[in-house]
C-alpha cells in the first residue's frame, strides 16, 4: 500500500467525509423511524427526541393495521415492483443481447432508439397512455403500472446491459456454439450469469423508483383493490388534518420490503464467479 | 482420405475483403498450422473453418461431407481457444461434458470418455474444480480435453497457447505434439509464432494479407521459399535482405539467413558492430554495414565482438537467395 494512503490524517478526512455523508443519508430514515413510535404530541414538541417511557406509542401502527387493506396495499406494491423488475431484466437482457452480439443492418440505429427513452420522461406521455389504458380496459389493474414500469425502466436497462454483454469473451460464446448450445442456451446460461452484477444495478436502480412511485398508482390504478403502499399511505394525509403518528408508521414499515430486495440484489452485485472463465 | 478441403473460400466484412480465394487440402491426421501477421486472416479462416463466421463464397468439406452451411455443433469440429472460454460455472467435468450432453449421449459414454481424456491430460485430481481454482496451464488442458471428448474429424486450436508463459508454453507445445501423435487426429493450429509454426507443424501455411503466400513442410518453407515475405516470416533471427547490386548478385535484393553469415577478415560486407546479444549457445550480432544497412549474424558458440568494432563478413552465394523487385524469389 502506498504512504498517502497510510497517512492517518488522509485517513481520518476519507472517514469523516463517509461518516458525514452516512449521518445526512440516515438522518431523514431516522427522524421517520424514532417519530413512528412516539405520540402525536411528542412528535410536535421534539422532533428528534428519542421516544421515552412518556412518550413512547405505537398508536401510528395500530392505526395503520386498522385502516384499509394495508396488506393488500403491500402485496399490491410488491407484486408491481416485482414483475416489473422481472420483465426490464428480461427484455432488457434480450434486447442487449441482440444488439451487443449480432451484426444486422440498423444495429446502432435500433440501439440510439433504445437509449431515446433515457432522455425523455415517460410522464409526458401520461394522457396517452391513460386513454390507451382506458381503450385496452386496464385501467385499476396491476397490469397496467406493470407495463407503463417496464417501459419506463427498459431504455437505461438495454443501455448499460449492452455495455456489460460486449465485454463477455466472444470465445466463451463460440465455445458454447461448438459444443451444440442453442442461442437461447448460450444468453440463458453462458451470458446471463456473467452479467449479473449488471442485472443487480439495474434492478437496483428501478426498483426505488417503481416502489415509491405516486404519479402512475394515483392515475392509472386509484381502486382500492390495485392501490400501492404509497398511494394507500395518501388516505392518512388530509386537506385541513393529517395523522402523523399514521403516516410515518406506514413510511417506517415501506422501507422494509425495498430493504430487503436491496439486500438480495446487492449480493449479486459482489458475488464474482466470472473469475477464471477467460484468462 | 481428405480431412478438410476449401474450395475458392473468400469473406468479405462490408467492403473489407479478408480472406481472398482459398485453396487447401488437408488429408487425414495431418498438423498444418495456419501462420501469419496479426490481421492476415488466419482466424477469420478458422473460424470460417469452425462455422462460426460465413464464407461469403467457396465451399467447405470436412471428412468428406459439405459442411458450408452447417452450424458449427454438426461440422465435427472442436476448437480451443486461446482464452480457453471455459465455462465459468462448471467444473471440469461439466465443461468436457456439456457437448457431448448437447449431442445427446448417454452417460456411460460420457463418462468413459472424459475419463480417457483425464487420463490423458493428467487432470484426474482436478475433475470436480472449477476453472476459477485452476492455473493457467491447468484451464488449458481443460479447454483441451472438451475437445478431445468429443472425438472430433478435426481438431481447430486458435493460439492456444498465446496466453501461456515461456516455460509453460514449451511444456504445453510438447504435449499438443504428444496428443497428435496418440490421437493420430487432423489437427489446423492457428499462431503468429513462426518458432510454434516450424516445431508442430506437418505443413505450414503461411497467410498474408488474407492470401495463402506459399504452402509445404518447415524445412521446405525454410529452405526454399517462394517469396521475401515468407523468407523473411521463418526463421530466428530473420533473415537479412540486403540491396542485390552492391553485392554483385541477381535481382533485387539478396536474401541471406543470419547463420549462413561468417566473420572473415577478407568478407564482402564491411561494417561496425551495433550490438552484440549473447545466448551461451549462440551469439547474435548486429552490424551496422558501410552502405547503411543492419544485418543480423548469428554465430554459434560464444564470441567475444563488442560493440563499434569493425567487423567484414562473408556469405557463400549458395545459400543466398535473390529476390525480384516484387519481392518473388528467382531460382537459379
Amino acid at each position: 500500500m502506498n504512504k498517502a494512503r497510510q497517512n492517518p490524517l488522509n485517513s481520518f478526512a476519507a472517514h469523516a467525509a463517509l461518516i458525514t455523508w452516512t449521518v445526512i443519508a440516515l438522518f431523514p430514515v431516522v427522524v421517520i423511524l424514532i417519530n413512528s413510535f412516539k405520540t402525536r404530541k411528542a412528535i410536535f414538541r421534539e422532533p428528534l427526541a428519542l421516544p421515552s417511557a412518556d412518550s413512547f406509542s405505537t398508536i401510528g401502527y395500530e392505526t395503520v393495521m386498522k385502516q384499509g387493506d394495508f396488506f393488500l396495499y403491500f402485496q399490491n406494491s410488491f407484486i408491481v415492483t416485482v414483475a416489473s423488475l422481472f420483465f426490464i431484466l428480461l427484455f432488457g437482457a434480450m434486447a442487449a443481447f441482440a444488439l451487443s452480439e449480432y451484426r444486422f443492418r440498423g444495429n446502432t440505429l435500433m440501439g440510439l432508439y433504445l437509449a431515446l427513452g433515457i432522455m425523455i420522461p415517460i410522464r409526458i406521455g401520461t394522457v396517452a397512455i391513460l386513454e390507451l389504458m382506458v381503450q385496452t380496459g386496464l385501467v385499476n389493474t396491476l397490469w397496467a403500472l406493470i407495463l407503463v414500469y417496464t417501459a419506463q425502466g427498459l431504455p437505461l436497462a438495454v443501455f448499460i446491459l449492452s455495455e456489460f454483454m460486449r465485454q463477455v469473451s466472444d470465445d466463451l460464446k463460440n465455445a458454447g456454439r461448438i459444443d451444440g448450445m442453442s442461442e437461447y442456451a448460450i444468453f440463458f446460461k453462458l451470458v446471463l450469469p456473467l452479467v449479473r452484477p449488471a442485472m443487480a444495478t439495474v434492478a437496483v436502480f428501478n426498483m426505488i423508483p417503481i416502489w415509491n412511485d405516486l404519479w402512475f398508482p394515483l392515475i392509472l390504478a386509484p381502486g382500492e383493490e390495485t392501490k400501492t403502499l404509497t398511494l394507500g399511505s395518501q388516505v392518512f394525509i388530509g386537506q385541513f388534518v393529517t395523522d402523523w403518528n399514521a403516516v410515518l408508521s406506514a413510511l417506517s414499515l415501506a422501507i422494509l420490503p425495498v430493504l430487503v430486495l436491496y439486500v438480495i440484489f446487492s449480493r449479486q452485485l459482489i458475488r464474482g464467479i466470472t473469475s477464471g472463465a477467460v484468462k | 482420405m481428405t480431412a478438410l478441403k476449401l474450395e475458392n473460400i473468400h469473406k468479405s466484412f462490408g467492403q473489407v475483403h479478408v480472406l481472398k480465394d482459398i485453396d487447401l487440402e488437408v488429408s487425414e491426421g495431418e498438423f498444418i498450422v495456419f501462420v501469419g501477421p496479426s490481421g492476415c486472416g488466419k482466424s477469420t479462416l478458422l473460424r470460417v473453418i469452425a462455422g462460426l463466421e460465413d464464407a461469403t463464397s467457396g465451399t467447405i468439406s470436412i471428412g468428406g461431407r459439405d459442411v458450408t452451411t452447417a452450424p458449427p455443433a454438426k461440422r465435427g469440429i472442436a476448437m480451443v481457444f486461446q482464452s480457453y472460454a471455459l465455462y465459468p460455472h462448471l467444473d471440469v467435468t461439466g465443461n468436457m461434458a456439456l457437448g457431448l450432453k448437447q449431442a445427446g449421449e448417454d452417460k456411460a459414454t460420457i463418462a468413459e470418455r472424459i475419463d480417457i481424456a483425464a487420463k490423458m491430460l493428467s487432470l484426474e485430481d482436478y475433475l470436480k474444480r472449477r476453472p476459477a481454482e485452476l492455473s493457467g496451464g491447468q484451464r488449458q488442458r481443460v479447454a483441451i480435453g472438451r475437445a478431445i471428448v468429443r472425438k472430433p474429424e478435426l481438431f481447430l486450436f486458435d493460439e492456444p497457447l498465446s496466453n501461456l508463459d515461456a516455460a509453460l508454453r514449451m511444456a504445453t507445445r510438447v504435449e499438443i505434439a504428444r496428443l497428435h501423435r496418440e490421437l493420430g487426429a487432423s489437427m489446423i493450429y492457428v499462431t503468429h509464432d513462426q518458432t510454434e509454426a516450424m516445431t508442430l507443424a506437418d505443413r505450414i501455411v503461411v497467410l498474408r494479407d488474407g492470401r495463402v503466400e506459399q504452402v509445404g513442410s518447415p524445412m521446405q518453407l525454410y529452405n526454399d521459399p517462394d517469396n521475401q515475405f515468407v523468407a523473411g516470416f521463418l526463421g530466428a533471427p530473420s533473415m537479412n535482405f540486403l540491396p542485390a547490386a552492391a553485392l554483385g548478385a541477381k535481382g533485387a535484393t539478396l536474401g541471406i539467413r543470419p547463420e549462413h553469415l561468417r566473420v572473415s577478415p577478407d568478407g564482402q560486407i564491411k561494417g561496425t558492430v551495433t550490438h552484440v546479444e549473447r545466448l551461451g549457445g549462440d551469439t547474435n550480432l548486429l552490424v551496422g554495414t558501410d552502405a547503411g544497412d543492419t544485418v543480423t549474424v548469428r554465430l554459434f558458440g560464444q564470441h567475444d565482438q563488442r560493440v563499434g568494432q569493425p567487423i567484414a563478413l562473408s556469405y557463400d552465394p549458395a545459400r543466398a537467395y535473390a529476390f525480384d523487385a516484387e519481392g518473388h524469389r528467382l531460382r537459379s
